[in-house]
């Protein structure tokens, strides 16, 4: 009965989305488009959710002073700066919620992943190895495109962008196309589990 | 040279850090600048769909990523915006990503004040939606019920722009610019092949390669993949137009160029060091 | 007080503090990291909030959007109450519940998409004419199909790889080589252009509040 409930729900939702992608008439198209609306308000739940998880981890370091606590304030004085930048004064352009996120959260957050350049850098230093003829196969297939998608690849040699371009058009369309498929049956499969019931690991976790 | 190529094995990463930290701050300050040659291809084929639709279409541009990838993807949104007002089409922005709310009206206002295009006529910021496939499935029946207002709270039925519009089949073009999922995906997916709507992209470079697959198959019309992409269409746009700036992606491209040779350079020299030392190890009397 | 200024400055001493863990980690890489997962969540709640529950769910509920009330939005405001009681264990089992409406129609709907648009599609366009394209054109069809065919006999691991399969498969890995060489010099070009980006900021934004013109 635990998992009966719920197991039924994923089967009717799962169905009826089915359903409205081969039936697109009335009364499934009604059905299906409500269950979209509500979907919407259930995801926006996981949002909230998350939020709140976040404010309950940090305030639980902060009362147990566990390791690094000293700046869960600051991820809770940022959340409720923001949140009450926005509850006050709205998210309209130049009011101090826009303003925050453009002269904080943007560079803050441009500039953690830049930091990935400095890491592929010393990764293509230490770890790249060229240690047999397919790695080297898939190096210069690296060092084409690299080349081959900045200006100075075709000041190098003209062909270079050419045979760049040709390389992304068909060797790494096929290859693309090999994974995406493979991973297409994958999700249909594991769709299907999900749907029948058979696949059950999602429900695990909350007793 | 075996102490240098030993020495070269043991380098400090913060030196490896330095050496590719100068290689992207030197061409910029020098404000080097290579001509960027724009030939056969996926930009293209983006520039000439839109190019193509008739004055006072309606582009649905949906801004699904956020700021760490703002770099490679704003400066196609505002190229891409440049042109489909220069050509009198009419745009509807919405976000996937919570973030591309703000990052496109960043976009669409400083573009649209420029060019005097005026909000709720001639462009208007739906802002976030949750629930990515869903609510595009959702807006093929009907964009309202997604959207009941904007990103500002004006209700949807009384904007100008949207009196005509009331689902996907509506719209004549949508553009995707993706950061990740959900995005291109999602579009391909949901509007293009089950509403039958044309779809173009703009992409981080990382998931470039993967969309190579529906450019092949033609769910894709178009797809301006990172940085180059975003120069390509920034020159595009500025072409036969005279003094128009230069954009926010062109003037990067020199810094790109000497970047990618100094990491081909860390790999062959990273490889060089790595096969002296190691025959050397491999060699030695154990 | 000038406040594009002062903008920039956050903006570019956060930026500095982020930049310090390339040297090792410190407490100002700490300080600037903890702001951005607080200031991001702050800001999703509250996106959610003006953008999808107030139009989507109170409106309708209460009829404020079009003047009609919807009486049935009880129902997902019951099942987003259901996700919350995760936070609270004793009643975490409700979740469930708001679990299985997520999923359910997460798996209806990328079941038959995904099998359309990802597999379908991709097939029909791998049928290629091998005659009547060109010598170019046969052979750029042919390393399409014979590369997506080999590609998928990699991945096909109910059989073992010896023989004619073996030999297929290893067509396939040397095709997903070349599209995961591809790949990869994408990758390096993604992560420079972010650091040209906030170069650029450092440069051409920052820089010039303190009189440097480059």
């Amino acid at each position: 009965m635990r998992l009966f409930l719920p197991l039924v729900i994923t089967f009717i939702c799962g169905i009826v989305m089915i359903l409205h992608f081969f039936i697109p008439h009335r009364p499934i198209s009604t059905i299906g488009d409500g269950l979209t609306d509500w979907y919407m308000i259930v995801a926006s739940a996981a949002i909230f959710l998350g939020a709140a998880n976040l404010v309950q981890v940090h305030v639980h370091r902060i009362n147990t002073k566990a390791r690094n606590w000293k700046y869960s304030p600051v991820v809770l004085i940022g959340f409720i700066a923001m949140m009450a930048t926005g509850l006050l004064w709205g998210v309209e352009e130049t009011l101090p919620f826009d303003y925050m996120f453009q002269t904080m959260i943007v560079p803050m957050g441009a500039t953690m992943f830049s930091l990935l350049a400095f890491f592929v850098a010393s990764a293509a230093f230490r770890a790249f190895r060229a240690s047999n003829w397919r790695a080297t196969l898939l190096l210069a297939s690296a060092f084409i495109v690299m080349l081959g998608r900045v200006p100075i690849g075709g000041m190098i040699w003209k062909q270079i962008p050419i045979i760049s371009e040709w390389m992304m058009q068909v060797p790494n369309m096929a290859g693309q196309r090999a994974v995406m498929i493979g991973a297409a049956l994958g999700v249909v499969a594991t769709s299907l589990r999900m749907i029948f019931g058979i696949e059950r690991s999602y429900l695990g976790g909350a007793d | 040279m075996r102490k240098l190529l030993e020495m070269l094995d043991r380098v400090d990463r913060r030196v490896i850090y330095l050496l590719m930290a100068l290689s992207v701050f030197i061409p910029l300050a020098l404000r080097l600048s290579y001509p960027i040659p724009v030939g056969q291809g996926p930009s293209q084929d983006l520039f000439k769909a839109i190019d193509s639709l008739p004055s006072g279409s309606v582009v649905l541009v949906s801004y699904d990523y956020d700021p760490s990838t703002m770099p490679e993807l704003q400066p196609m949104a505002v190229a891409l915006t440049q042109h489909m007002f220069t050509r009198g089409h009419r745009i509807i922005a919405m976000a996937l990503w919570p973030q591309g709310a703000s990052l496109s009206q960043e976009a669409m206002s400083a573009v649209g004040d420029s060019l005097g295009k005026a909000q709720y006529d001639d462009w208007v910021n739906l802002g976030y939606t949750v629930g990515a496939g869903v609510s595009i499935v959702r807006m093929g029946s009907s964009i309202r019920a997604v959207f009941p207002q904007d990103r500002d709270g004006f209700p949807y039925d009384s904007i100008p722009l949207l009196t005509r519009v009331q689902s996907l089949r509506d719209i004549d073009l949508v553009i995707s610019l993706s950061a990740g999922d959900p995005g291109i995906h999602a579009w391909v997916m949901m509007a293009g092949d089950r509403f039958g709507l044309p779809v173009g992209g703009g992409c981080t470079a990382v998931s470039a390669p993967e969309f190579y697959t529906y450019l092949g198959t033609g769910q894709l019309l178009g797809l301006l993949g990172g940085l180059k992409g975003a120069a390509d269409y920034e020159t595009m746009v500025r072409e036969g137009r005279g003094n128009t700036p230069a954009g926010l992606a062109t003037p990067g491209m020199a810094a790109q160029s000497i970047s990618h040779l100094v990491i081909m350079a860390f790999i062959v020299i990273g490889n060089i060091s790595y096969l002296a030392v190691h025959k050397r190890r491999k060699g030695a009397p154990k | 007080m000038n406040w594009e200024i002062i903008g920039i400055w956050l903006g570019a001493v956060l930026t500095l503090m982020l930049y310090s863990f390339l040297y090792r980690d410190n407490p100002f890489y700490k300080f600037a990291e903890h702001l951005f997962v607080g200031m991001s969540a702050g800001y999703w709640v509250i996106y959610n909030i003006f953008n999808v529950l107030k139009p989507n769910f109170w409106d309708e509920l209460t009829g404020a959007g079009d003047g009609s009330p919807d009486y049935f939005m009880i129902i997902p405001g019951i099942f987003g109450m259901f996700m919350l009681a995760r936070l609270v264990p004793k009643i975490a089992g409700l979740s469930r519940m708001a679990l299985a409406m997520i999923v359910g129609t997460g798996a209806g709907l990328s079941l038959v998409s995904t099998l359309q648009t990802n597999c379908l599609s991709q097939i029909e366009g791998t049928i290629m004419p091998l005659s009547g394209v060109g010598t170019m054109g046969f052979i750029d069809n042919l390393i399409v199909v014979v590369g997506v065919v080999c590609g998928l006999v990699y991945f096909f691991f109910s059989k073992p790889h010896e023989g004619l399969t073996g030999k297929a498969a290893g067509v396939g890995i040397t095709i997903l080589m070349v599209a995961f060489g591809a790949s990869f010099g994408y990758t390096v070009m993604a992560r420079i252009s972010l650091l040209i980006g906030q170069a650029q900021f450092l440069l051409f934004d920052w820089l010039p509040t303190m009189g440097i013109h480059l």
